[in-house]
């Protein structure tokens, strides 16, 4: 009568093992390391500072002529977030394209369209890496302050995302209608039109909208550098403790991403009925 | 429009020992030494068995792959002997049209068709008829002539199979191409309709004179339909001549020995003049002509 | 060439039914154009008049070469640590509120939504917790940090505070969605024969959905590097702190060192993710 051997796990579950320690050791260290003052935050005089704090928000500033400007203001953020969005995703599909040069004739790529693929891949990944804000305020020094670099820091770091995301579409869609009008020799530019584009664009229109909705919140915050827009109104109200009017300027913020998101929302419905 | 000043008789393809395979980047070869000849306003069948190199044969043809060896002469030249200009601008006189209607979904069939023209087109007239397609009367044409013309604006994905391989050969018909290349344009067609497509197709070749080069699996059709039948089998030619004389015993031997002891049972057919062949499994068909 | 149709088809050809839509599109979107180009100043011109062309010129110039003295690079490091750091400490938090709002949300677990529609007050609770997610999520994170600064001071704390309740509202939300699109038969079968429903949850939803859950959060858990590195501009802390008070300065080398850190630490950390995502499903 044999007695079954022992089981050992299988050799997937050690390494989900060492990998759930290695992210407990960092969730640890990084508690450890950080000097949070969870005293200040937890302690009863904090929550009755904090709550305190809360209160002084209420009620809100709602005098007309400050209402007048939180409305300038979430118009202006509004304007930014979709312009920037729409800039993006021009820049995106213009750089989507050799950005996932295919090979042609033999499926090699020629030296020339991989040396375009490398830089236009390396470009698009610091575009995307660097965040907005970090965006807006380089660009500062060019455009000075307002809501011009904040559209502009939106436009460049949205680019890099919808530019990696289109190219991601593009290499994953069907090759057979690109290869079909390829053959005939038709250049690269209206292959994508004909063949390429309308198989990608529910995609396009899609990770678009996504990314209007990602961006109203950008948007909203971009003004802390001096970008303009409902940012710039609640760092400067905040900054002098003017909390019934930061207070406004909040549900503002908070009315307009819900809108954006709504609106966001219902359209891609609309456009795949 | 008729292409150039190229007369009927004029050498379209030219073909000696060619060696190619299947895919691109491939090494092993799908057509072994190959010898065939076309000429100006020929219609020409290719037969055979699935596998036998038929769409191997076309991918040469369309220069979508480079031989391995031997040498192929498109319009009188070696198009892989060309600079990288010259041969996108040959392949704007060949059409390829595969067995699956490359066909992108949301395209609207007037766009899809209209797409022929794009080789004869300057950049921005194409893109002005992405916006709106002048040329719409053209593609109309075209689908009517394949009993399509109520589709003309519909989109592409709202089409049944056999519709969407119409528009497909629809393509072929407004596409200034001398050298037409069509792989099984009869798959999702049910038999009338078949019928009146390859008629179609062989008519506007015709008049146009064109060169048409069908891939078929239904052997009737294309001895009805065509004047040549070249028939493949194991990537090597195996007949090559008219389609009248292509006989019942010889599409038995070409598509595998059960079918031809079938045929062999039923009795012989009054076109079997010659001796009855017994196809044994083991030796190959001795190619009925070499060239 | 072709045979002519008779001309009462031809004319379908004549007239693209498309074309009055697209023309209504085009309207449309050049009068909500200008409106944008209005409130966004946007005037891209000023980006290349003299005086701005001068001073960008001038601040790319000073970008070569970075600034690496030894001093400063160890600075660099230890900001990179406690980006990431932050990051960690915040996404933890997220997951600490995410979980209970996204189990006490998800209809999968509902006892009364069984055999029937569900009662009255489930419903109600699961809408209240559903609100609470959206509301944790609409506030963008760097308001809460701004918010934060002014009760904690500046520091990391305020970071963290902020990206665990924001990333909390998120996590929460595509948690609870995870466990509505997974197959609902395992988790009711374990309700309907009695188990609670911790047990269901990690008996029967758990199984299906834990690759799809731990790959979302690893995911989350590298833009919490990127959040962590803007929240610095408010002072929270990290390489956008430096990053905010050398643009201030001037110090082009000091920029470019810090972006070039920051943009290998997302490459870094993009990778992992990949890696860690793909190991897990």
């Amino acid at each position: 009568m044999n007695t079954p051997k022992p089981l050992t796990p299988p050799p997937a579950r050690h390494a989900a093992r060492w990998m759930g320690l290695g992210i407990g050791v960092l969730v640890v260290l990084s508690f450890a390391t950080l000097e949070l003052r969870w005293s200040e935050f937890l302690s009863a005089g904090a929550v009755r500072d904090m709550g305190r704090f809360a209160a002084s928000f209420f009620p809100p500033e709602t005098s007309s002529a400050f209402l007048k400007r939180t409305l300038d203001a979430t118009l202006e953020t509004l304007a930014m977030s979709l312009l920037g969005t729409l800039l993006a995703a021009l820049g995106g599909i213009a750089l989507a394209l050799p950005a996932s040069a295919r090979g042609h004739e033999n499926a090699r790529p020629a030296a020339a369209a991989r040396l375009l693929r490398l830089l236009t891949r390396g470009a698009l990944n610091v575009l995307r890496s660097v965040p907005e804000l970090v965006w807006a305020s380089l660009l500062l020094i060019a455009a000075g302050l307002g809501p011009l670099p904040g559209t502009l820091a939106l436009a460049l770091h949205t680019t890099g995302v919808l530019g990696r995301l289109f190219a991601e579409s593009i290499e994953n869609a069907p090759s057979e209608p690109a290869f079909a009008l390829r053959v005939r020799g038709i250049g690269a530019v209206r292959v994508f039109l004909f063949a390429t584009l309308p198989q990608i664009w529910p995609q396009v229109i899609a990770y678009t909208l996504y990314r209007w909705e990602n961006n109203i919140r950008a948007a909203a915050v971009l003004g802390v550098v001096g970008a303009g827009g409902l940012g710039q109104m609640l760092y400067y109200h905040l900054g002098l403790f003017q909390t019934h009017e930061s207070c406004t300027v909040l549900a503002a913020m908070v009315a307009l991403v819900a809108l954006v998101d709504a609106l966001s929302f219902a359209t891609r419905r609309w456009l795949s009925r | 429009m008729p292409a150039s000043a190229a007369r009927d008789g004029d050498l379209v393809v030219s073909l000696r020992g060619l060696h190619a395979p299947a895919a691109a980047l491939a090494t092993t070869p799908a057509l072994h030494g190959l010898t065939l000849d076309m000429r100006r306003g020929e219609q020409i069948a290719l037969i055979g068995s699935s596998g036998a190199g038929k769409t191997s044969l076309l991918q040469s043809l369309s220069c979508a792959v480079t031989p391995l060896s031997g040498s192929l002469e498109l319009f009188g030249t070696n198009p892989w002997a060309l600079s990288s200009r010259d041969r996108q601008r040959l392949r704007g006189r060949l059409f390829l049209a595969p067995q699956v209607p490359p066909l992108p979904p949301r395209q609207r069939v007037v766009t899809a068709v209209l797409a022929g023209r794009l080789p004869s087109q300057s950049l921005a007239a194409s893109v002005r008829s992405l916006w709106h397609p002048r040329e719409a009367s053209l593609a109309h044409e075209a689908l009517c002539a394949l009993d399509m013309g109520d589709k003309l604006w519909e989109r592409v994905d709202r089409l049944s199979g056999g519709e969407r391989q119409r528009v497909g050969l629809a393509r072929a018909l407004v596409a200034d191409a001398e050298l037409w290349l069509i792989d099984e344009p009869l798959s999702a067609l049910d038999p009338a309709r078949a019928t009146q497509v390859i008629e179609q197709l062989t008519e506007a070749a015709r008049r146009s004179h064109r060169t048409l080069v069908c891939t078929l699996h239904q052997v009737e059709v294309a001895r009805r339909g065509f004047d040549r039948i070249v028939a493949l089998r194991s990537g090597v030619i195996v007949y090559d001549g008219a389609a009248a004389d292509f006989t019942d015993a010889q599409v038995a031997a070409l598509y595998g020995s059960r079918e031809a002891l079938e045929i062999q049972a039923d009795g012989a057919t009054p076109q079997d003049a010659a001796p009855s062949r017994a196809v044994d499994g083991a030796r190959p068909p001795v190619p009925m002509i070499c060239r | 060439m072709l045979p002519t149709p008779a001309p009462q088809v031809a004319s379908i050809a004549r007239h693209d039914p498309a074309l009055t839509s697209r023309w209504a599109t085009v309207l449309l979107i050049a009068v909500l154009l200008w409106p944008l180009v209005v409130l966004t100043e946007f005037n891209p011109s000023v980006l290349f008049d003299a005086r701005s062309l001068r001073s960008t010129g001038r601040f790319v110039a000073s970008f070569l070469p970075p600034r690496s003295d030894a001093e400063f690079v160890w600075l660099l490091l230890h900001e990179t640590w406690r980006t990431v750091a932050i990051a960690t400490a915040g996404l933890t938090l997220a997951g600490l509120i995410a979980v209970p709002l996204a189990l006490g949300a998800s209809a999968r677990l509902s006892i009364s939504a069984l055999a029937r529609p569900m009662a009255a007050w489930p419903f109600a609770l699961r809408s209240v917790l559903r609100a609470t997610m959206v509301l944790l999520r609409s506030v963008p994170e760097v308001v809460w940090a701004l918010l934060f600064v002014r009760v904690v001071g500046l520091g990391p704390t305020a970071g963290v505070i902020a990206i665990g309740i924001t990333y909390g509202g998120m996590l929460g939300k595509v948690y609870a969605e995870i466990l509505e699109a997974s197959d609902p038969a395992p988790t009711q079968a374990l309700l309907r024969n009695g188990s609670g429903r911790l047990q269901a949850l990690l008996y029967g939803a758990l199984p299906q959905c834990a690759a799809e859950l731990v790959s979302y959060t690893v995911y989350r858990w590298e833009c919490a590097i990127r959040a962590s590195v803007v929240l610095g501009f408010v002072g929270a802390g990290g390489l956008g702190q430096m990053l905010d008070s050398s643009a201030k300065m001037f110090s082009g080398g000091e920029v470019s060192a810090i972006l070039l850190v920051f943009i290998a630490l997302v490459a870094a950390s993009d990778r992992i993710s990949a890696v860690l995502r793909r190991a897990m499903a």
